[in-house]
């Protein structure tokens, strides 16, 4: 179980989140939606206590973890895995050794059955024929699909997806969203997937939040979120329909901008 | 005027957190050297880039050295009919002086900026977060790893490079100044001191920690893309560079104010 109560940070004097406050179940997937810059990212960092907020409180399974030293978080660390939205493999690794890196590192399990682990990891992704090729030698889906295989090889309680979806064509997509869906239905994992892809965000979640300039504007399922009045969720969701409104455009913010003159302002010189 | 002010305090504030950052790193990375785990493996696979990788140009760096020094250094002792002693001048100004610093300076051209580099990669594609997802610290395994492997090897390279530099003093010495082979190797060694040999092997310890820290702390501050990456790279070398001659000058005043 993850909560978030009231957490705010800033930098360089700007709210990125502002008294943001949820909760994710054990065994359920959360989305969290929304424009980019607005936040998303960094509250999977406050998670894996790669930053510590500047008030408020996270509980990682009933434990706070704000404040924390980079040694104690180590065992917390152990119960979560995270697919960065670059993938994140290291360059001068092969496949196998990205996969089975914590294994390797842990040092508690013999060479055979991390061997093991590893290749039904790849299998589960579909990439079991891949174990001795460089991250260099990927496509933009396979990455993906390794760091999921390298974000499952260890059984943990907890994955993090920044971004899962992004950049991949119809297909890798495709996969991607049903990897996390099966993680969710077969292993009951309980996972974060912060995206600002709609299509995997209704594909993979039981719960939605959105973010608006480092605030939660929504926190509800798919269908309320497609039911919402919402002028900021409606312009997320349906830009199309709001370009159609003549002369408004959505800002960098997710806002809408009115940018043509009215026929008043058009009067001749 | 107020704004020129709190430019100038912005400027001097971020001088002071550097500093205090590069602190805080060495500390941690000096530390982590005293527990598990040990990364034996990475240790030796650096030592082997940085040692054997270096060694050529630590030898090209050291004959042409000690040619170029015994071909000046007879021009100059030709007038008081002392070119017979030129390898006296070879062997205290190469053991003390040149060795150390011009080794170090190939070192870190060298290693100091592909360490920058490597780091500013991994930092840029998040690989170094994902090192921290994984359970591993990476002051431990990325930094006091080289820092382990450059301590070894760097004083390693410059006793090569002072070999290689009054073997490189000896061919001149030999086939140009027609000097005597037991004359040259016996004068050459006759003028250096115990302390020499020290003082040219603590220095070396010195600059390998500032080729590796800076090189490190340049990687791991990176941001802003492989623009970024690189502007650390640079950063590595000219701030390496820079340090080791300050260094070698406060060194060399400290060794004589000490008495060596």
């Amino acid at each position: 179980m993850i909560r978030f109560t009231d957490v705010s940070l800033t930098f360089d004097g700007r709210y990125v989140l502002k008294n943001l406050s949820f909760e994710v179940p054990s065994g359920a997937t959360q989305v969290i939606l929304g424009g980019s810059g607005c936040g998303k990212t960094t509250i999977l960092r406050l998670i894996l206590g790669l930053l510590h907020p500047e008030s408020g409180s996270i509980l990682i399974d009933g434990q706070e973890i704000v404040g924390l030293t980079e040694r104690q978080m180590v065992p917390i660390r152990a119960k979560m895995a995270m697919v960065f939205q670059g993938s994140a493999l290291f360059d001068s690794l092969t496949v196998r050794e990205n996969v089975g890196y914590r294994l390797y590192e842990e040092q508690a399990l013999s060479d055979d059955i991390i061997e093991r682990l590893i290749v039904l990891s790849l299998c589960f992704v579909g990439l079991e024929d891949t174990l001795e090729k460089m991250p260099a030698e990927l496509s933009g889906g396979m990455k993906k699909r390794v760091a999921i295989a390298r974000a499952l090889v260890c059984n943990p309680e907890m994955i993090l997806y920044d971004e899962p979806t992004a950049g991949l064509d119809p297909i890798n997509t495709h996969l991607i969203n049903e990897l996390i869906r099966r993680n969710q239905n077969e292993q009951r994992l309980t996972q974060v997937v912060v995206t600002h892809d709609l299509e995997t965000a209704y594909r993979v979640a039981d719960r939605l939040i959105m973010l608006h300039r480092g605030e939660k504007i929504f926190d509800g399922s798919s269908d309320m979120l497609q039911a919402s009045d919402d002028p900021r969720i409606r312009t997320f969701l349906r830009p199309h329909e709001v370009l159609a409104t003549a002369g408004c455009f959505p800002d960098k913010d997710g806002g809408i901008r009115v940018v043509a003159p009215t026929m008043d302002e058009e009067s001749p010189a | 005027m107020d704004t020129a002010a709190a430019r100038i305090e912005d400027t001097v504030k971020g001088y002071v957190e550097t500093v205090q950052e590069f602190a805080q790193l060495c500390g941690t990375a000096m530390t982590a050297v005293f527990r598990p785990p040990w990364y034996v493996r990475e240790t030796v696979y650096y030592m082997d880039q940085i040692g054997v990788g270096s060694l050529f140009i630590v030898i090209l760096t050291g004959i042409f050295t000690g040619m170029v020094l015994t071909l000046q250094g007879a021009i100059q002792l030709e007038p008081y009919g002392a070119v017979p002693y030129v390898s006296r001048l070879i062997s205290t100004s190469v053991v003390r002086e040149l060795g150390p610093v011009l080794a170090a300076l190939m070192i870190a051209g060298r290693v100091g900026s592909g360490i920058a580099s490597e780091l500013a990669s991994m930092q840029v594609t998040e690989q170094i977060d994902a090192l921290r997802a994984e359970g591993t610290d990476p002051i431990k395994k990325l930094i006091t790893t080289r820092l382990l492997a450059c301590l070894i090897m760097v004083p390693v390279l410059t006793i090569i490079t002072d070999g290689i530099a009054m073997f490189g003093g000896y061919l001149i010495a030999r086939f140009s100044l027609s000097i005597d082979t037991f004359f040259y190797w016996t004068w050459a060694f006759e003028a250096l001191r115990p302390m020499d040999f020290v003082y040219g092997l603590l220095k070396p310890l010195v600059f390998g920690f500032i080729v590796c820290m800076v090189g490190c702390y340049a990687g791991l501050a990176t941001s802003g893309g492989t623009v970024g990456v690189g502007h650390s790279t640079t950063q590595a070398m000219v701030t390496s560079s820079i340090l080791i001659l300050m260094s070698d000058f406060f060194l060399t005043k400290l060794f004589i104010f000490i008495g060596f």
